[in-house]
């Protein structure tokens, strides 16, 4: 139990790191320098010093959306298997709740930014909910191939102990899966080919724009939520990846850390190898990774 | 004898007597234009003159792009305009300009749609004024179930000049666009009207800020034809080199920002870097990155040594080399031309309806360019091939953009290699009484024109300016018709049209 307290908190500390490797990733292949890898801790104090201004139109839902889309991360990371034993919370099925936490994060956001009446947002929350019906279809997909392979109902269960034995039987399948959650992965984060984290233009955004109208400490949450996401699903994939056994706290702890930065320097690597997507196209992109964790899953119940 | 026949035969930057301009009766006047448009001729410019407290007089420059001939043709009219646009598209925005600036009535409109939305500055006195209100602008309305409005600027999220947007979209589906411009308006035709030369080549200068060698080279080609002056071969051949920068510096850039706004990182980057190296060049030439002070009457402000040319020669010998990788890196991504074909359609029939200009009409295979249709000073000499396309899309657009680069790159090196001896400016003296002349100059946007006007006592009586993107705005409003509103980025980049140009 302590030990899976111990990797949540470093899981939380470290996230901010993540999308500053992502971006300095981005730089190096494409002959810049960048932004220094701990830019993201630099805003979040900065933003969490600051006031905050809320427009006259909005309700206690905008205020409320932060914070709730914060928490829900911070509960789903919880339910996660991190020290390669177990996680903090776990019960039978956890893994829906996992799903429905960032679920109801994503419901809070979407209404927080129809809560403001700009049209922008609104065109930012219409895209990101018909992505994320999608984006939910693969990611069940990949529980359930997980749940099959394992026999298991919670994340703990299935990621927790290490996948080694699985992998010799079901490698197709889960090699499908890793593949199918990378690139829900990317979706689910807002990065190319998905969406433009560094896009400053209202009218092509998805996930920026529906957090254009907040500030100060709110933004904070926010932006913390959206590296916290980048961090949670960075480690299942290295829990799913990763098939060595954790002998003790701090390897399991460098597994950790060296994995996630890995996955986010891969996604820095696609940020700078492919263009992203138009956004009538994103959908199939969606279907296809959720088609191969859909293909995992024939191959595991076979 | 049709009225296209009596017009007066111009060539570009040759200074003929406004007298032997024909005046045609109001009615006629416009079908002229229209049957000349409708025969293959393009109008270059439309404007008002001031002739009598009660009277205007309008004078059309018609082109005739394949035989490189200007037709002049004027008319008396009062502040009822006669039906210009009538059957005739490419005449209606400026039948509007005219409207505006001139405090004319419009046939068979209450009030035309503004264009800048500023009160007249070039009204004849005697006519009672019309009512203006800056805010006024009919704007497109679409009733329906799920259709929505969305409104954009004129303060934007990005460092651009302002304007506003103003969809009707269906979803992510774009239905109509409307483009409410005129926040630049400084009255740049009054000033180049009023001041004298030394601070009006300052204002031709700051038409607008990227297109500064090809403005004031227009500018500066009308002032020399009124005073008859002849510039020396060196200064034509450093004003083409300018000329060839400033278009490699904005195109370059504009590769940069198109592959920016489809988030692919490295072709933005390494454009963005190469596009400083031409603007280095410029600043190496004049001390501006921008050509500012460079271009002046009568030749051009800086020479450039011997040893300056063997520089820019090498540093173009450099880019030559550096570009290419890159173009492919961009041009050859799949998930790049996935984002730009078949985005953003303007029609080889649009462009001639609508008469558009520059990269955006020759994108679509019509062959328009000024330095090839209406050569002047070193494009008498030297030819450029004239880049285009077929399909009228935002790759087209910037597959023109890469051919002009590769082209400019080879006018400059050869241009360098074998720059003619002489004086770099040669006096421009007093400005002949009467006459009209037509500069145009194929700036890196397209057609850039300025029509002079001088008085009886020899001074500027009217200039006009017609920047490319006065032509060119609403091809953006109807490349947008029916495509996703998340494309509009992309789409108005790959355009990339002034906003200063436009509001003068």
């Amino acid at each position: 139990m302590l030990s899976a307290i111990l990797s949540l908190a470093l899981l939380l500390m470290l996230a901010p790191l993540l999308p500053g490797v992502a971006a300095r990733t981005r730089s190096l292949l494409t002959g810049r320098r960048g932004p220094p890898v701990h830019q993201l801790y630099i805003d979040l104090w900065k933003l969490m010093r600051r006031g905050v201004v809320y427009s006259e139109t909005t309700t206690p839902i905008f205020r409320l959306a932060p914070i709730v889309v914060a928490a829900t991360v911070v509960i789903a990371a919880t339910l996660v298997p991190l020290d390669r034993t177990s996680s903090v919370l776990r019960f039978s099925g956890d893994a829906v709740a996992f799903a429905y936490l960032l679920g109801l994060g994503r419901f809070l956001l979407v209404l927080g930014a129809l809560d403001t009446g700009s049209s922008f947002e609104g065109m930012g929350a219409s895209r990101e909910v018909t992505f994320a019906s999608i984006v939910e279809l693969g990611l069940f997909f990949a529980i359930a191939t997980l749940a099959v392979a394992t026999q298991e109902l919670s994340l703990s269960g299935m990621l927790g102990a290490p996948l080694g034995r699985h992998w010799a039987q079901a490698a197709p399948s889960l090699v499908m899966v890793a593949l199918g959650l990378f690139s829900l992965l990317l979706a689910e984060c807002a990065r190319v080919p998905v969406d433009d984290p560094s896009t400053h233009l209202e009218l092509t955004m998805i996930h920026e724009v529906m957090v254009l109208d907040h500030g100060g400490p709110d933004l904070a949450l926010l932006l913390f939520a959206g590296a916290a996401k980048l961090a949670v699903f960075s480690a299942l994939v290295v829990a799913l990846i990763v098939p060595a056994p954790a002998r003790s706290l701090p390897v399991a702890l460098a597994i950790l850390v060296a994995g996630t930065v890995g996955v986010a320097i891969a996604v820095g690597v696609v940020e700078s190898a492919t263009a992203r997507l138009r956004l009538p196209t994103v959908p199939l992109y969606l279907a296809g990774a959720a088609a191969l964790a859909g293909f995992g899953l024939v191959l595991v119940v076979r | 004898m049709s009225g296209r026949d009596e017009a007066l035969r111009l060539r570009n930057r040759r200074a003929a007597p406004l007298a032997r301009v024909p005046v045609l009766d109001g009615d006629r006047f416009a079908e002229t234009i229209a049957d000349a448009v409708s025969g293959g001729d393009r109008i270059i410019s439309l404007f008002g003159l001031v002739e009598t407290p009660d009277t205007l007089r309008l004078v059309a420059v018609l082109g005739d792009d394949e035989q490189g001939q200007l037709r002049a043709i004027s008319s008396l009219v009062s502040q009822q305009l006669p039906p210009l646009s009538r059957g005739c598209p490419q005449a209606a925005r400026f039948e509007r300009e005219i409207a505006e600036q001139c405090g004319a009535a419009v046939a068979g409109f209450q009030a035309p749609k503004p264009v800048r939305r500023h009160p007249p500055d070039h009204a004849p006195s005697g006519w009672p004024a019309r009512p203006h209100d800056r805010d006024w602008f009919p704007f497109t309305s679409i009733a329906g179930e799920e259709v929505h409005e969305v409104a954009v600027g004129p303060v934007h999220a990005g460092v651009i000049e302002p304007g506003h947007f103003r969809f009707q979209a269906h979803g992510e589906e774009v239905l109509s666009l409307d483009i409410m411009l005129g926040y630049q308006h400084r009255g740049v035709e009054r000033l180049l009207e009023a001041l004298d030369r030394r601070r009006a080549v300052l204002v031709a200068e700051s038409i607008a800020g990227d297109t500064v060698i090809a403005h004031t080279s227009a500018w500066c080609g009308a002032i020399e034809a009124l005073a008859r002056c002849q510039k020396s071969p060196r200064a034509q051949a450093l004003r083409g080199i300018a000329l060839e920068l400033e278009r490699l510096a904005n195109h370059i850039g504009d590769l940069g920002t198109l592959a920016g706004d489809v988030a692919y990182q490295p072709a933005a980057a390494y454009f963005g870097r190469l596009r400083g190296e031409c603007l280095n060049l410029l600043m190496l030439v004049s001390g501006n990155r921008y050509g500012r002070g460079l271009v002046r009457p009568g030749g051009v402000g800086f020479d450039v040594p011997a040893e300056m040319a063997a520089e820019i020669g090498l540093r173009v010998g450099q880019l030559r080399e550096a570009l290419p990788p890159v173009a492919s890196l961009l041009l050859d991504a799949p998930s790049v031309q996935s984002r730009f074909e078949g985005t953003g359609v303007v029609s080889a029939e649009l462009c001639g309806v609508h008469g558009f200009v520059g990269p955006v009409a020759r994108s679509a295979g019509v062959l328009r360019d000024v330095r090839h249709d209406y050569p002047y000073g070193v494009y008498r000499f030297v030819q450029i091939p004239v880049a285009s396309a077929w399909a009228g899309d935002v790759f087209a657009r910037a597959l023109v953009r890469w051919l002009e680069i590769q082209r400019s790159l080879e006018f400059v090196t050869e241009q360098l290699r074998a720059l003619p001896r002489g004086e770099c400016r040669v006096p421009c003296g007093a400005l002949a009484p009467g006459e009209l002349v037509v500069a145009l100059e194929e700036g890196w946007r397209g057609e850039v024109v300025h029509v002079a006007v001088t008085d009886d006592a020899g001074r500027i009586r009217r200039h006009k300016v017609t920047d490319p993107s006065f032509r060119n705005w609403d091809a953006v409003a109807l490349a947008m018709r029916g495509g996703q509103i998340s494309d509009f980025p992309l789409c108005n980049k790959s355009f990339n049209l002034s906003y200063a140009g436009h509001d003068l």
